[in-house]
């Protein structure tokens, strides 16, 4: 059997004496829809953040595709086959979309620092950045700064930049975030679309999104995942219920 | 589109490279010239940090003056070992000189972006600068280095003695290293560059250390420094420290912001336009320097995009046709703001004068008046000046803004058709 | 030797304290507003500048309490009507501001006093020796300034751990988003910041003037090693800063009185060099020579072992 697309070994996080994240262990298969849910505060980003590079983690292990990433910049993680998007847009704001999915592909195609290749010739990269906007519904506003998008055009931007380096395990941070109803369903129709035959972790708060999008769902309470499991078992464990008190209403509405 | 189409801007500008020393053909203004194309490389080198990359560096004369070091004394062993090296690659060994301090000095500096980035420059200037106080030797002390372009292997009969050689070569060299920078920004790494100027943390996300890109933007932008301190060695045939300190680091920075770094053609505008107030003002006024100093920070208040930014705001009016419209509120304000402006010239330039050159008695004469800078009554008039001009143009500018807000509508109307 | 040693030790504590009597005001600038001063040693030169031209009308005396109220106003209009503009166009607009700010300072201050120092004095009460120690003595003016500094610093230390204001200041520090949310009027505490740091260095000025050298390049001197402190010690850290200005202040001062160089180093050694040997310059060259390098040394040993300063843990 191969390795877990994405593997977290006791995973521990603290920021001064504080624990946020304490001892995560999580394995996430690969083609895997997998979604972490869980109440306000409960370290879900601080996770993202420690998978992803952003922050150190205290102690424990991540492994990607069976490789160790822990304690590796993102940037070394990016290229090893992990993308991620941010909670709070995340994008190039003096750049074009265009130019923004572009710089999401140029490594991923081996251009690297690349000097000495004029970027307008580049019909790879071309293709693929305006392959994406295509994906994203955003071929329309190809020249337009990003920082001057709307707010669901910056959402699906971040996107469009995570999914754009090719890369196979894929990290959304509450993607529908702030989004209309119509929004949130172009979004998911979105992530769907972008996500398939890929490893995708999704944090996410609106319960209708995650229940219909994920193939297993992690609740992350107070800094440890207290069930790991299908959406109809998740559903049915009195433990996330509980831990879902005040908000067993949206878990209900979930079911509808 | 032909070969040409796309490159006619470049055409344009080597031909009137060319023909340029026939039009303006006395001595003044080919050296004048000659200085502007070396202060346009400079500049552009400087805007692929602080532009392209947002790395504010105070101490990009390090490398501008190494560079210019290094082909002073390369210069002075070709000449002492007649090797068979000719004068136009030169520029080239001071660019090399450029880049390899840059490597040094970058590793350590890129570590860091920001505030702390713009800090380590300046240590880094100071630290050579003093060094220039100790190595003796290298710097040539107080005296500088001193070396003669004449020298070394002619070719084709050039012997780069008389300045319109000079003018030849440094033009030539500038073409080539503005074509080559602009080239930098259509490249990966270039674009990449600007996103680390936009957004460093996502860029660390699609793959790029952004350490990485600022070390290779600094290395980069550290060559054509050189390039540009070789030319000046070339052309004054003497560096002294005082090209490594902390005047000519930011006199770069003024000339690459009023300029605009915003825009790839902003340090040009600004070298060009620095290179000439610092010759011809200096000698109108002694407090120019005081003049570039507010007109630095008026721009950084109100006019964050430069020289550029101004002039290409404009663009998409002209091209819309609706650019007529602006012309009385710019016909209206420009009267308060030319008093506001006599005004405060008047009071910097009697004031300066009472302070400074006091010995030369109360009697003096600014815009063709003279008149004696004691006298209540000038004062006075300056005063009025002054404030009629704020209050005048306070008011007036609500025409210029409205103008600009309809034009712009009317234009976007017409783009939208 | 032990002459030397005390002698250094005093001086270096006392430059360490100037130096921290600037550096402080600028850590607090830094970690409140997230500006880094660059016309932080200009409101310096002006104190000392204001301290002179006071000192010949009314005294040394007033002009210790009003050269300081005095630019601190002025640090804080320049805060209302300067920075505040800028402020929308981030971090590095306001960083060029104040490079433009320090720029215009120095034309200023060249246009109204003139190129060369002036003659700024110490006071006749203090122009005494206060001990003298195997010859030398040490004048009562550096032991007003080093009693002074240290007073401050004293006072700076109570106002941040006993006061509400400190507390709020000690939250900004670590936290800096946080003055926003504390519901104070922002604008204004920024303005009140502004100008306390600038008035902080125009203290330093006052008492710094007569025994330095006042002059128009004193603020042009004295910047980049404020700043070297500032890095060195970790950007928005004030313990850092408080180490790091110690440190530079005695290193400095040690340097300045060390004679010796790398050659009579290494003669000890059976080594003999000369200024033909290669790369002369730099074996003879005494430690007093390189003394104004060291700071800058300094400043990349730090960063290559370091990045984010001795005591920094802030990216900025």
């Amino acid at each position: 059997m191969s390795a877990p697309a994405l593997q977290l070994v006791d995973l521990h996080k603290s920021f001064g004496v504080t624990p946020i994240i304490r001892g995560v262990s999580l394995d996430v298969a690969l083609g895997e829809r997998h979604a972490i849910i869980g109440p306000n505060g409960a370290g879900k980003s601080t996770l993202f953040h420690l998978i992803s590079g952003r922050f150190p983690a205290t102690s424990g292990k991540v492994l990607l595709k069976g490789g160790d990433i822990t304690g590796l910049p993102p940037y070394l993680i990016n290229r090893r086959g992990l993308s991620r998007s941010f909670q709070v847009t995340n994008i190039f704001p003096r750049l074009s979309v265009f130019e923004n999915i572009r710089c999401g592909v140029l490594w991923s195609l081996g251009y690297r620092y690349s000097f000495w290749h004029l970027i307008e010739r580049l019909r790879d990269a071309r293709e693929r950045a305006e392959s994406i906007l295509e994906q994203i519904n955003l071929a329309a506003r190809r020249d337009v700064q990003a920082g001057l998008l709307s707010y669901a055009e910056q959402r699906a931007l971040e996107i469009g930049i995570t999914i754009a380096g090719g890369a196979d395990v894929i990290m959304l941070d509450e993607p529908t975030a702030g989004m209309n109803r119509s929004e949130t369903e172009h979004a998911v129709e979105l992530i769907r679309r972008v996500s398939e035959g890929k490893t995708l972790v999704v944090v996410e708060h609106d319960m209708s999104v995650v229940f219909d999008l994920a193939d297993r769902i992690s609740v992350l309470v107070y800094g440890q995942v207290i069930a790991s499991d299908t959406p109809e078992r998740i559903r049915a464990n009195p433990a996330v219920r509980e831990a879902y008190l005040g908000t067993a209403a949206s878990l209900e509405h979930a079911d509808a | 589109m032909s070969t040409i189409a796309r490159y006619w801007a470049w055409i344009a500008a080597a031909l009137a490279l060319v023909a340029l020393p026939h039009i303006f053909s006395s001595g003044a203004s080919i050296t004048m010239m000659s200085l502007m194309g070396f202060a346009v490389i400079f500049a552009l080198s400087y805007n692929m940090l602080l532009g392209q990359t947002g790395m504010l560096s105070f101490g990009h004369a390090v490398y501008y003056g190494l560079g210019g070091f290094i082909t002073a004394h390369a210069l002075n062993i070709i000449g002492a070992g007649k090797l068979p090296i000719p004068l136009p690659v030169l520029p080239l060994v001071g660019g090399l000189a450029g880049l390899s301090f840059a490597i040094i000095f970058g590793w350590v500096s890129t570590k860091r972006a920001g505030t702390a980035f713009a800090m380590i420059s300046l240590g880094v200037g100071e630290l050579v600068a003093a060094c220039s106080l100790i190595l003796r030797g290298f710097f040539g002390g107080e005296g500088g280095v001193s070396t003669s372009r004449t020298s070394t292997l002619q070719l084709f009969g050039l012997s780069f003695g008389p300045q319109i050689q000079v003018y030849y070569l440094i033009a030539a060299w500038s073409l080539a290293c503005v074509g080559a920078m602009y080239a930098f920004t259509r490249t990966p790494m270039g674009r990449m560059c600007n996103a680390v100027r936009d957004n460093p943390e996502r860029a660390e996300f699609v793959g790029y250390s952004t350490q990485m890109v600022r070390f290779i933007a600094f290395c980069t932008s550290g060559f054509f420094a050189g390039v540009a301190g070789g030319l000046a060695a070339i052309h004054y045939e003497i560096v002294t420290a005082s090209v490594v300190g902390a005047a000519p680091s930011g006199f770069v920075l003024l000339m690459a912001y009023i300029g605009g770094v915003a825009f790839f053609i902003g340090p040009i505008i600004g070298a060009i336009l620095m290179t000439a107030l610092q010759i011809s003002l200096s000698d109108y006024t002694g407090a120019w320097q005081l003049y570039v100093g507010l007109m630095f920070v008026l721009m950084v208040m109100y006019a964050p995009l430069g020289l550029a930014g101004l002039l290409l705001m404009h663009r998409p009016l002209i091209s819309a046709g609706v650019f007529s419209r602006l012309l009385p509120g710019y016909a209206l304000a420009a009267v308060p703001a030319l008093a506001l402006f006599a005004g405060a010239v008047l009071v910097i330039e009697t004031a300066h004068h009472l302070l400074v050159k006091a010995s030369d008695g109360p009697a003096m004469r600014v815009f063709w008046v003279s008149y004696d800078a004691n006298s209540p009554v000038a004062w006075t008039v300056f005063a009025a000046l002054i404030a009629t001009g704020f209050l005048a143009f306070r008011r007036t500018w609500p025409v210029v803004s409205g103008a600009w807000h309809e034009a712009t509508l009317e234009a976007r109307r017409k783009l939208a058709k | 030797m032990l002459e030397l040693v005390v002698f250094s030790s005093l001086n270096g504590v006392l430059y360490g304290m100037l130096l921290f009597l600037l550096a402080s005001g600028l850590t607090l600038i830094f970690s409140m507003m997230g500006v880094l001063n660059f016309a932080h040693a200009s409101f310096y030169m002006l104190g000392a500048y204001f301290g002179f031209q006071i000192s010949r009308y009314i005294g040394f005396w007033p002009g210790l309490v009003v050269a300081p109220l005095l630019v601190g106003v002025i640090g804080a209009l320049v805060e209302r009507y300067g920075l505040r503009t800028v402020h929308k166009h981030g971090h590095v607009a306001e960083l060029l501001f104040t490079f433009g700010l320090a720029f215009i300072v120095e034309e200023l201050v060249q246009m109204v006093w003139g190129k060369i120092p002036v003659d700024y004095r110490i006071p006749g009460a203090l122009n005494f020796s206060a001990f003298t120690l195997f010859d030398t003595t040490f004048p009562a003016y550096r032991m007003f300034m080093l009693l002074m500094s240290i007073g401050i610093f004293l006072g700076l230390l109570v106002l941040l751990t006993r006061t509400r204001v400190g507390l709020i200041i000690q939250a900004a520090l670590t936290h800096p988003n946080i003055v926003g949310t504390l519901g104070h009027n922002v604008p204004l505490v920024f303005m009140m910041v502004f100008g306390v740091g600038c008035g902080l260095a125009a203290l330093a000025g006052v008492i710094a003037g007569p025994a330095l050298v006042t002059q128009p390049a004193m603020a042009a001197s004295l910047g980049p090693i404020l700043f070297v402190v500032v890095v060195v010690g970790g950007l928005g850290s004030l313990s850092g800063a408080f180490v790091a200005s110690l440190l530079i202040g005695l290193i400095q001062t040690f340097a300045v009185a060390l004679n010796i160089s790398l050659a009579d180093v290494m003669a000890h050694l059976g080594v003999t060099l000369t200024r033909e040997s290669f790369g002369g310059d730099l074996w003879m060259a005494t430690v007093a020579q390189v003394a104004p390098i060291i700071p800058y040394l300094l400043l990349v040993l730090v960063l290559i072992f370091r990045p984010h300063g001795l005591m920094g843990n802030r990216d900025t």
